[in-house]
C-alpha cells in the first residue's frame, strides 16, 4: 500500500494551543478519505507518535474529506526538550506511513 | 447589521493596502485586527516583549490609524505586542501616540490590560477559582509564583466595555482571537453562534479564503448568520476554505471554547454567493452557567547555551550516533566532576540535523547524509553556569575522536565564539481557567486623551 503523503492532497500540522498538537490530512477527493479512514486507524497514530491512544481525538469530516488528529503535544510547546515550536514538522512523520 | 474589516491575521504579517482601501469603501462599523498569539513559544510571554520588530509594526499600524481616521469608525487590537501583557500594551501605546503626533491627530484610547498580578492567581488558586483545562500541567503554588508573566485571556465582555467608552483605537492586552471581531456583534443583540463562528473564521484575515496572503477581508454579521468577503483580487471565500478553517489550530473543529460559553457550528451551513462570497447560518451559542477566562503563564525554566558544528568527514557521519552518545557520556562526568554539580543541575541534549533532529527517535526514515549539522544544547540554573559548560562541551564537538588511536580530528565551527547564550529560557505552565463573578474583575480599562 502507498503512503499516506501520497495519496492524499496535504498534511498539515499545527499547534492548537501550547499543550494539544492538532493534524489535519486534506484527502483531496472521496477516494482518498475512503482510503485513509479505513487505512489508518487511531492505533497506528499512537504508535507513530508515542501517545497514549486514550488521548487521542479523532475527526472523520466527509464534507470536506478531512481526517483530523489532536492529541497532547509530545512536548509541552518551547519546553526544554520541544524540538518544533509551532509544531508543524510532524505532518511529515505521519505523511511517511504505510496505510494498511 | 455588522460589518468588520479585518485587515490581516496579526499586525506584524503586513496586508495588501489595495485590498484595504476596498474594505474602506465597504463603509465598515469597526476595524479589528488581533495582535499577537501563543504560538511563537514562551519567551514572549515570559519577556513580556513583542516577536514583529517595531519598524514593521509602527508602519502597519500607522497605516490602520489613517484607515481609521479616513473612515471615522473604531480600531481595535487585541492581544498587543504578541503576548498582550500590560508592557507589550504600553509598547504600542507609545508607538500609538508617536504616530498620532506625527500624523496631527487627536486621539481618545482606550487601554484594555490583562496582566494578572501572581498573588490575585495565587488567592483565586487558594479560593477554587482556577480549573484545569483538558491535559493542564501539573501547577502549586511555588510554580504560579515563579511565573515572569501571567495574562488572562479577555473576551467580548471587556472588549465590550472598551468600545462603550466611545474611543477611537482600542488597545488590548491579551485576548481571545475572536473577541475583538465578535464583540460589536454582540453589542447590538446580533446573532451570538454568527458572531463568535464568524470572528473564529475571520481572525487569521484571509487565511479562510484563496490567496491567504493578502489579509484583508470583510464580515457581515447579522440576526441570522454571517457572509465572509475577501477583498484583494484573486482572493475568492468558498464554502469549502471557509469551512476548512474550522480546523486550523483548533483541537476540536466543531466546538470553540469562550469565555462565557462555547460555539458549536456542528449544524453550521456553508453556501457560497457568487465566485467569492460564502454565507454561514446555523452556528450556535452555548452560555455556560460559569464565567471563566483562560490563563497563560511563562516560568523561568533556566539558561541555556547552543553550539552548532558540522560533520562532513564520511566516517564521522556513518557513526554520529556512537561519536554522540560517548560526547555526552564524557560531557557529563567531566561536568559533575570540576564543577562539582549534581546531574539535576544541568541537561545536555545533542542533536543531529539532517539525521534526526525533527523527531528524535520517532523517526522512521534513517538514512546517511551528506553532512550533519551537531546541535549541542546545555541549559542550566544561571547564566554564568550555561557558559561555562557551553565552554566545557566545545572541545568535544571541535575535536572528540571516534577511536582513541586516531589522529585528532578537527570539524567545522561556523562561528566564533562558538558558544551562544541563549540567556533567560522561559516555559509554559498554564493551561487553566480563572473563574470570575465579574468579567471586568481581572481587568482594567483606561481612557486616555491624547493630542
Amino acid at each position: 500500500m502507498a503512503k499516506l503523503g501520497e495519496i492524499v492532497q496535504k498534511v498539515r500540522s499545527k499547534n492548537a494551543g501550547p499543550f494539544w498538537l492538532t493534524i489535519d490530512i486534506f484527502c483531496g477527493d472521496v477516494e482518498a478519505f475512503e482510503q485513509t479512514r479505513n487505512g489508518l486507524s487511531t492505533d497506528r497514530v499512537s504508535a507513530v507518535f508515542a501517545t497514549d491512544i486514550n488521548h487521542i481525538k479523532r475527526f472523520e469530516i466527509p464534507s470536506l474529506n478531512v481526517i483530523k488528529f489532536s492529541f497532547p503535544r509530545p512536548e509541552i510547546q518551547g519546553s526544554i526538550h520541544d524540538r518544533d515550536i509551532h509544531g508543524a514538522s510532524w505532518a511529515a512523520l505521519l505523511s511517511d506511513v504505510q496505510l494498511n | 447589521m455588522v460589518r468588520v474589516l479585518i485587515p490581516s491575521g496579526a499586525l506584524g504579517l503586513n496586508y495588501d493596502k489595495v485590498a484595504l482601501e476596498r474594505g474602506l469603501e465597504a463603509k465598515p462599523d469597526i476595524i479589528a485586527i488581533d495582535g499577537g498569539s501563543t504560538d511563537s513559544g514562551p519567551a514572549y510571554l515570559g519577556r513580556g516583549v513583542s516577536k514583529y520588530s517595531r519598524t514593521s509594526t509602527k508602519v502597519e499600524w500607522q497605516g490602520l490609524m489613517e484607515a481609521r481616521a479616513k473612515a471615522g469608525i473604531p480600531l481595535v487590537i487585541g492581544t498587543a505586542g504578541t503576548c498582550g501583557t500590560d508592557s507589550a500594551v504600553d509598547w504600542l501605546l507609545k508607538i500609538t501616540k508617536v504616530i498620532a503626533d506625527d500624523l496631527g491627530q487627536s486621539l481618545k484610547i482606550a487601554v484594555l490590560r490583562s496582566s494578572q498580578p501572581n498573588e490575585r492567581i495565587l488567592k483565586a488558586y487558594a479560593d477554587g477559582k482556577v480549573h484545569p483545562l483538558s491535559h493542564a500541567p501539573e501547577i502549586s503554588e511555588d510554580i504560579i509564583a515563579s511565573c515572569s508573566n501571567i495574562v488572562a485571556l479577555a473576551g467580548a465582555e471587556q472588549i465590550s466595555a472598551a468600545i462603550e467608552t466611545g474611543a477611537d483605537i482600542i488597545i488590548a492586552g491579551r485576548t481571545t482571537d475572536t473577541a475583538t471581531i465578535a464583540a460589536l456583534p454582540l453589542m447590538r443583540g446580533l446573532n451570538a453562534g454568527a458572531a463568535w463562528h464568524g470572528a473564529k473564521i475571520g481572525e487569521c484575515g484571509a487565511l479562510c479564503a484563496t490567496n491567504p496572503q493578502s489579509g484583508v477581508i470583510l464580515i457581515d454579521f447579522d440576526k441570522e448568520g454571517f457572509t465572509v468577503t475577501p477583498m484583494a483580487d484573486g482572493s475568492h471565500a468558498t464554502p469549502h476554505t471557509v469551512s476548512a478553517h474550522m480546523l486550523y489550530e483548533n483541537s476540536d473543529p466543531f466546538i470553540l471554547h469562550e469565555p462565557g460559553g462555547y460555539l458549536d457550528v456542528t449544524k453550521a451551513e456553508y453556501t457560497a454567493q457568487g465566485d467569492s462570497k460564502v454565507r454561514v447560518i446555523g452556528s450556535k451559542w452555548v452560555p455556560s452557567d460559569k464565567y471563566t477566562v483562560k490563563l497563560e503563564g511563562a516560568f523561568l525554566a533556566g539558561y541555556q547555551s547552543v553550539l552548532i558544528a558540522l560533520l562532513r568527514d564520511r566516517r564521522y557521519v556513518e557513526n554520529a550516533e556512537i561519536w554522540v552518545s560517548d560526547i555526552r557520556e564524557k560531557f557529563t562526568e567531566k561536568a559533575i566532576d570540576r564543577l562539582d554539580l549534581r546531574k539535576e543541575d544541568f541537561s545536555i541534549e545533542i542533536r543531529l540535523i539532517g539525521k534526526n533532529a525533527s523527531f528524535g527517535g520517532l523517526e522512521t526514515n534513517i538514512t546517511t547524509p551528506v553532512e550533519i549539522g551537531v546541535m549541542g544544547i546545555v541549559t542550566a540554573t544561571t547564566s554564568e553556569l550555561a557558559t561555562e559548560l557551553g565552554q566545557l562541551l566545545n572541545p568535544y564537538l571541535l575535536h572528540h575522536p571516534l577511536t582513541i588511536e586516531e589522529e585528532q580530528p578537527t570539524f567545522a565551527f561556523p562561528f566564533s565564539p562558538a558558544d551562544l547564550n541563549r540567556g533567560e529560557i522561559f516555559g509554559f505552565c498554564l493551561n487553566h481557567v480563572l473563574e470570575l463573578s465579574d468579567p471586568m474583575d481581572a481587568f482594567s480599562l483606561e481612557v486616555i486623551q491624547h493630542g
